[in-house]
Parts: structure tokens; sequence; C-alpha cells
């Protein structure tokens, strides 16, 4: 730990930390300070309009709601699929492995019009639904659809290390002390997943709360109905409102620091708990 | 090459790891840091090869400070704990690089380099796992190719951190006999750090023994065996058993007992602590008055040449807990004192050493 | 393309270390349960938009599918595409690299907090990444006015592109590195310079050969992410046709005009580089978990 600030063994300290904070400054801190400092040029009244309209406050339910939705539905069936492929063996088990991280690297504008094509009405899946009326594409339920794509591998790529790591003398200790089956996995493996579990469901809401590419092609983008809040953003710019398009996205970045700072906390609880670090 | 440090002090935050610390290293000797984990040996070491720099004070190597040098410049050979062997390169490149990172104008010819390098593996004993990676050796394996990779440039001195360290029983034993060899032959000064008393009475020429930063005895292994200087070291090394009391006159009292001081001088109510150690200890029969510690037989344990008698003491300590006693005596004379479990005796003892429970490292 | 040969082939042994411990065996039915629930899901919501690219792309036969690939405001968007991820990962592998070796070689106040900062680019959404360049850039941002007096385009043309790019993808590389050199610690670079080395032969000898597979981790990644990036590119492109569109931007184009087997040949492209980056990723974390055991340089 060489904490002296004359002599350090190693070379390239002030040149690495002093090239990283200038890079740090110049793409991120400094842009996004423009968001702040724009917003601070405002009245409070403009401000309150901006961010407040009915439209604008309907984009807010439907992001959030949708977010959390779609984050709990991934918290249930990551954990499903998490269990499947580090407990169970089956064929293409390693194949569905490397699959889980589409969502990571298929563009979400890729995505967007793939869901498209198979919740609308002449859809791959939408032609049996719309009969049963059951409408997806075009309205709430398309967003859901979209945010549960983008948000899964969040859950299942926390949950899993975890849970490759679990040592079945756990399971074991507790089989031996009379345990049920149940109660093992109810008492002693869902409570050492449970940070990794909340963090997985943050980090997919998270995600799901900025996104817009795979939601905006099945959305419809019906006024107060199918907006997002990203949406509102860019339909303020187009109409050169400035101030609005600012005023949201200083609310969206607030939201953004809070998730952040919530994950960082999840996290380190997780590493406490568990002994692991991310 | 001699080495001096004087007078080094070493914070980490409030953390003081090194305590004005002035040692004179003597030339060609393998000379151990003992001490406790966190006892600021491995910090010493590490300020000596230049790894770490000092707050204050001297690192001296053969007379010229080498205080503001570069690690690079210290021509030392530091065997690090984890052995730190370059994963992504063989056995044979690992030893290789201090070479071959030379400028151009100092730096060996190829040729010259793998002579070097058989050299030092059939020094290590090791010719054999040239082309192998670190990964596919023992632990013994990487700690001698680990030392082969520092003697590679020559080092005026050989630094090695815990170098059995992360060893399993056998093996530990086999390399401390290796090492005690390998330095036979080169007679490089050498120090290396330990917290296992065992390695460093047996391998070193000497002992420096640390705690707390401070060096607590500087001597032979024999001296520090022998003759530990204070309450810490004596505690430290070998077994002992202690106990606590307060001078009356010629003796200690601890609880209903009295111990003898054996000449040794203390004023009255001075509270101090005796060590003596369990070879040293003798059991007699408890036939009422004299003086002794009284403690009950618990267990006789091993039939070979030494027999090992545990005894729990009168009652219970201060602490609430109940001490335990060791006594080591010939097998031999196991039946002519004809003890029993659950007999209560008294112990004596044959040497003690005494010192003041307020400030144990100064003798009277 | 060899991971998901990998993954096609039975796996040898048949059951798990968990399904062999009676311990911690799941009966038959909860194993069939999760499973087929598991799967169904995967089904839906991953394998079928996948599929749903490639065969939507073909539907208009063969013919239809290269032309729209072939076409020039396509070629147009696939060489910008390029360009900007061929600038924005050295970026960011430089910025990767350079903070990985303060944080993870050094100990200053504050690291903790630099490192959250990194990770700040993950947490914004893509369009807010591209509103803060027009902010900074646009006409009525910082240096709008000067921009425009010295007849500058970023906003709307190739370079804020390329910011927008770099916004997204910043964090990839040094995510990758930072923990993985915190775990390294630095023993192996404090042997190199005991041992002689200079700095740069510590780091090119020792630093980067150590953490290679992470870097290229990083980069297929980050890679991955700056070709498909669509929100934040979105914001700042203004949308000109066989000037400032990207791959991405290029396919919602064509799917707003309703050329739909135009847009997913162009979709299926970029879907095609998600498997590619997929199984690369794949082939690299084998590599990471199986160490260079007979790797003969």
């Amino acid at each position: 730990m060489s904490h002296s600030k004359t002599h350090r063994v190693l070379p390239g300290f002030g040149l690495s930390l002093g090239f990283t904070l200038a890079y740090l400054s110049l793409i991120v801190l400094v842009p996004v300070s423009a968001v702040f400092i724009k917003t601070a040029g405002m009245t409070a009244e403009q401000f309150w309009t901006a961010v407040a309209s009915p439209r604008v406050v309907a984009s807010y339910k439907l992001t959030f709601g949708a977010a959390l939705l779609a984050a709990a539905i991934n918290c249930v069936f990551g954990l499903l699929l998490a269990w499947g492929i580090t407990r169970y063996t089956f064929p293409g088990r390693k194949l569905v492995d490397a699959l889980i991280d589409l969502p990571f690297a298929l563009p979400t504008a890729v995505a967007g019009i793939a869901l498209t094509a198979i919740y609308a009405k002449n859809g791959w899946l939408g032609q049996f639904l719309e009969p049963l009326g059951i409408k997806i594409a075009f309205g709430p339920p398309g967003v859901l659809v979209a945010l549960v794509f983008i948000g899964l591998p969040f859950v299942v790529r926390t949950v899993q290390p975890v849970l490759e790591d679990l040592d079945a003398e756990f399971e074991e200790a507790a089989a031996s002390l009379g345990a049920t089956r149940w109660q093992a996995v109810t008492r002693i493996v869902f409570p050492t997943l449970l940070p990794a579990l909340l963090t997985g469901f943050a980090l997919a809401f998270a995600r799901a709360v900025g996104e817009y590419g795979s939601v905006i092609f099945i959305a419809g983008n019906i006024p107060m109905v199918s907006e997002i809040t990203p949406l509102m953003i860019i339909t303020k710019l187009e109409q050169y409102d400035y101030q609005g398009a600012t005023a949201i996205a200083s609310v969206m970045l607030v939201i953004s620091f809070l998730l952040l700072l919530t994950v960082n906390g999840l996290q380190s609880w997780a590493a406490k708990r568990t002994g692991r670090t991310y | 090459m001699s080495i001096e440090v004087r007078g080094v002090n070493k914070s980490f935050g409030a953390f003081k790891a090194l305590d004005n610390i002035s040692l004179d290293f003597p030339d060609g000797e393998l000379v151990a840091l003992l001490g406790p984990s966190g006892c600021g040996k491995t910090t010493l070491l590490r300020v000596i090869a230049g790894l770490e720099r000092a707050d204050s004070g001297q690192v001296l190597l053969d007379g010229e400070d080498a205080t503001d040098r570069d690690v690079r410049q210290r021509q030392v050979g530091f065997v690090f704990q984890h052995y730190a062997l370059f994963k992504h390169m063989t056995v044979f490149e690992n030893i290789a690089f201090g070479l071959r990172v030379r400028p151009r104008r100092t730096r060996p010819s190829e040729k010259d380099i793998r002579a070097k390098v058989s050299r030092l593996l059939d020094l290590v004993q090791l010719g054999w796992v040239a082309d192998r990676f670190p990964t596919q050796l023992s632990g013994g394996q990487r700690q001698r190719i680990a030392l082969a990779r520092a003697l590679a440039v020559e080092p005026r001195v050989l630094l090695l951190d815990e170098p059995f360290g992360a060893l399993d029983a056998k093996v530990r034993k086999e390399l401390r006999r290796w090492l005690r060899q390998l330095h036979d032959e080169l007679h490089i000064s050498s120090i290396f750090v330990t917290h296992d008393q065992e390695e460093a009475l047996e391998v070193s020429d000497k002992v420096i023994l640390i705690n707390k930063g401070r060096v607590e005895q500087f001597g032979t292994p024999w001296q520090i065996y022998n003759e530990p200087a204070s309450a810490f070291a004596y505690g430290f090394i070998g077994a002992v058993n202690e106990f606590r009391g307060r001078v009356e006159g010629d003796f200690v009292r601890v609880g209903d007992d009295l111990l003898s001081l054996a000449g040794a001088k203390f004023q009255n109510g001075q509270d101090v602590v005796a060590f003596v150690r369990p070879h040293e200890t003798e059991i007699v029969p408890d036939i009422g008055g004299g003086h002794g510690i009284t403690a009950k037989v618990h267990r006789i344990l091993g039939n070979g040449p030494v027999t090992r008698v545990e005894l729990v003491a009168n009652g219970e300590s201060r602490k609430g807990e109940t001490d335990f006693f060791e006594v080591e005596i010939p097998g031999t004379q196991l039946a002519s004192l004809g003890i029993a479990t659950g007999q209560r005796v008294k112990l004596t003892s044959r040497r003690i050493s005494i010192f003041d429970q307020q400030n144990g490292n100064e003798r009277p | 393309m060899s991971a998901v040969a990998k993954a096609l082939s039975p796996h040898a042994g048949g059951a798990s270390r968990f399904e062999r411990n009676a311990a911690t065996r799941d009966a038959g039915i909860v194993k069939f349960l999760v499973l087929s629930l598991g799967l169904i899901f995967f089904a839906i919501f991953l394998l079928m938009p996948l599929v749903a690219v490639f065969l939507e792309a073909f539907r208009k036969g063969a013919a239809t599918y290269f032309a729209a690939l072939v076409e020039p405001d396509a070629l147009s968007a696939i060489k910008l595409t390029l360009i900007a991820a061929a600038i924005a990962v050295p970026l960011n592998l430089v910025f990767g690299v350079s903070a990985a070796w303060a944080v993870a070689k050094f100990n200053f106040p504050g690291k903790q907090f630099l490192i959250t900062l990194i990770d700040l680019p993950f947490s914004v959404s893509p369009v807010v990444a591209g509103l803060i360049y027009v902010l900074v850039f646009g006409l009525q941002g910082w240096f709008g006015a000067w921009l425009s007096a010295h007849d500058i385009k970023i906003v709307f043309a190739v370079p804020a592109i390329v910011l927008a790019t770099v916004f997204v993808t910043f964090p990839f590389i040094a995510r990758e590195l930072i923990p993985l050199m915190q775990a390294q610690g630095r023993d192996e670079e404090e042997a190199a310079i005991s041992l002689g080395a200079s700095g740069l032969q510590t780091f090119f000898r020792v630093t980067i050969p150590n953490v290679k597979w992470a870097l290229l981790y990083g980069v297929i990644l980050c890679n991955a992410r700056a070709m498909g990036e669509f929100g934040a590119v979105s914001v700042v492109s203004g949308h000109i046709r066989g000037e400032t569109n990207t791959m991405p931007l290029h396919v919602e184009i064509l799917y707003n005009e309703y050329q739909f087997a135009a847009a997913f040949a162009v979709a299926s492209l970029l879907a095609l580089l998600a498997l590619v980056t997929l199984a690369l990723k794949t082939y690299v974390e084998w590599r990471i978990s199986h160490p260079a055991t007979k790797e003969a340089v």
C-alpha cells in the first residue's frame, strides 16, 4: 500500500490518472453537467410546466410502471433460467447459456422491429393473440414486452455466478439437519441469492427506464397512452423545445444517479453477504 | 553485501508498521525476520528492497545510502510470498526475464541467456520443467523457480517474503533444508521473513524478532530460544508456562501459591510475569506447604522418549478461564514419579525467567 | 462458431454435479417445470425475435435481400457505422487501460467514487446521452454560435455521431479490466521492476499479457454496442440519408417507409454481428476460465 506522495514503485500514476480524469470530464462530466446548468437557468414555473405536463406525467407512469413490471417478470423467469442452466443438464444448455446475452448484443432497433413483427396484428404471435382480444403491439403491453426482452440478461447474469459458487455443503448441511428439499431451497438457497436477485432487478429496471430503441417501434407512441419518457425528450427536441427536453432529461438523470447508487449499494451488500465481488 | 537500516519509520494511516528500526545485517549470512502477522516484518523487507518507501530513516547497502535509489538500481533479488511468477510465460522465460529486459548494450546474447537459465535451472534442480507454465508446477517447484528468477540478475542481496508460507508441511521441511544448502553454496546476504519460529530457528544464522514494528531481539537461534530478551520473546518462541503474580520477598505469589524468584531481584509488591519452559518445569508431589504451583494432572500423553503431562490450574484464573500447564519429562522418569490422572501435584522450576508486567521488555 | 458447435454437442456424462448429489438434486417434476417454463420463456422472448429477423429479411426472396444491402444508402450507412466504431473502440480502449492502471495499481482518495463515475454512462438513457451533445455543440448550445461562425458542424454530422457512440460505450473496457487488475494486484509488476524492467517493459510484457483476454472481451462488447447504438445516435444524427445515417438508423428509416424486407435485411446484418459477438464472447469466456496451460508462443 504505497500511500507516500513522493515515491511509487510502479510508474505512470500521474499519466494514467490524469488522462482518465481528463477523458472522463471531456466525454461524460462536462456534457452531462450541461443538462443541469441549462436546467438551473430556468424559472421554477418553466421547469414545472415542462416536467409535470399531463402528457409527460403519463409517460412517467408508463415508463416506470412497465419497467418495474418487466424487472419483476425478469426476476421470476431469470431465476428459473439461471437455476436451469447451472443446476441441470439438458441438450442445448450451452447454447441457451450463450444466447441469454442476445439482448446485450442485438442492436435495440433490430430488437424493436423484430418484436413488432411478432406481436403486430398479422404477426407471428399477434395473429393468434388478437382474436382472443389480446392486443400487444402498439400499446402499453408492447412496451412491457420490449422491456422484458432487454432486461432478462441482467437478472440471469447476476444470479448465475452466485448460484454456481454456492457450495453444495450448505444444502447438504440443511439436509443432514432434517430439512426437506423445499425448506433447504427457500431457507438456505434463496436468502443467499436475494442480494444478487435484487441487484439484477435494479439493473434491469435502470436499463428499462432509459430504453428507447426497442420500445418505440412496438409502442405505437399514442399520446397519453403509450409514450415513454425518452420519447418525450425526442418529441420536444423535434419541436425545438430544447428547454423542455433538457428539463425532462434532468429528471431522468437524477433518477439514473439514484439507481446507480442503489445498484452500488446492493452490490456491496451482496459482496459482503456472499464474499464475492462483481 | 552488508545491509544497514537506520531509524526507519513507516505508517499506514494511523497504523505504525515500523517504529524507529535500526539494524545492521551481517554480510553473507542468512537472517530471519520473525514475528507475528502484522508486526511489520514484510514492510521492513519491502523497504529494504525499495518496493516501499520509509516515512523517515535510511537504508544503506554496502555502506552507501540507497534510500532514494529505485528498486531497479538496488540490485536486490526479491522472492514474493505468492511467487509472482509471470503466468503467461514459461519457466524458462520467467527466469530469463531479468536478462531480456536489460538495455541492448548490457543485454547478454541469446546464447548466454540460454546458458545462464539452464545453469540456474540446474541449481534449483528443475531443469526438466523449463518449458512448462507456472500453473503446471507444484507450490514447491514454483518457489524454487521464483528463487532462480531472482538469482538470474545476480543480486547483491536476496530478500524472501514468507518463502515457505504457502506450502504444505512436508514440502516446507524439504525446501527449508534446500534453501540452507543453497545459501551455503552461494553465500549471498539473504533475509527472509517468516512467522514460523521453527523455520526461523532451523534455517537462519541470525534471527531478528519483531513485534509491533519494533525489534524485540536480535541474536543467534540459540540465543533467541534459550535467552529470550523480553516477555514477548518468551511467549512467542516455543511452548511456555506462564504465571502472573505479585512479588513477596523471595517469592512470587500466584493465587494461594508461592513460586521461587530463584534469585531475581524485584521490589516487594511488584506485579510480575514468570515464564518456565515445559522441559524446565518439574512435578513434585503435593505434600502440603512449601512453594510451587498447585495443579491437577489432566492428561498424560506420549509413550516415546518424552512424555507430556497436561495439568490444570487449581481453580480459575482471573480471566475466568481454566489455565493449562504443560510439563515435559523423559519417559523413563514417568514411572518413578508415580503420577496418575486426577492427582494433585505442585509445579516448580529448574529455570525461570521473570519480567515486570508493566514493562515486559526489561529484565531486572 | 466453435462455441455454437460445442454447445450443440451433447454434454458428456449427463448429470451435473448438483444432480449427482442427493442433497442438491431436485425432484424430476421440479426439474421438468423449471426447465419447461424457463425454456418456453427463452424461446418466446429471445429466440423468436432472433429467428424473426432472418425470416422477415428473406420474406421477399434472396434478390430483394441482397439488393437492400448493396443499395448506396445502405452502403454509406454501413461505412459510417464502421467509422464510428473504428474511432470509439480504440479511444475507449486507451481510456479503459489507463483507468484500470490508475485504479488497480495505485491507491488514492476518491478511487471508489471514480469507479462509480466511470459506470455512469451505463445508467444514462441513450436519448439523454445524445441530448447532452446537442446542448454543448448544437446551434443553441454552449459552443453553437462559435462553431457556426467558423462553419464547423458537429451536431447533425459525423463528429456528434462519434461522440455519442464514445459516450454510450465509454465504460465497457474499463469495467472489464478494473476488477481483474485489482484482483491480480501488483505482485507481478513489482517482480518485473525488481528484476530491472522499465515501466513500459513491465506494462507490455507483464500487465497486458495478463489481461489480454479480458481486454478482448471488453473490445468485443464495446464494438457490438458501438455498431448497434440507436437512441443516442438518433438524437444527434439529423437522419440525413447517405450522410449521417448509421445502420440502425437506416433500419428505422426503411421500416418507417414500410420497406420491411429491406429494413430486416439490414437488421439481419446487425443480428449476424450480434451472433458473432456472442460466439466470440463465449470463446473468450472459455479461454478465461481455462487459463493457458499449453499456450505455446
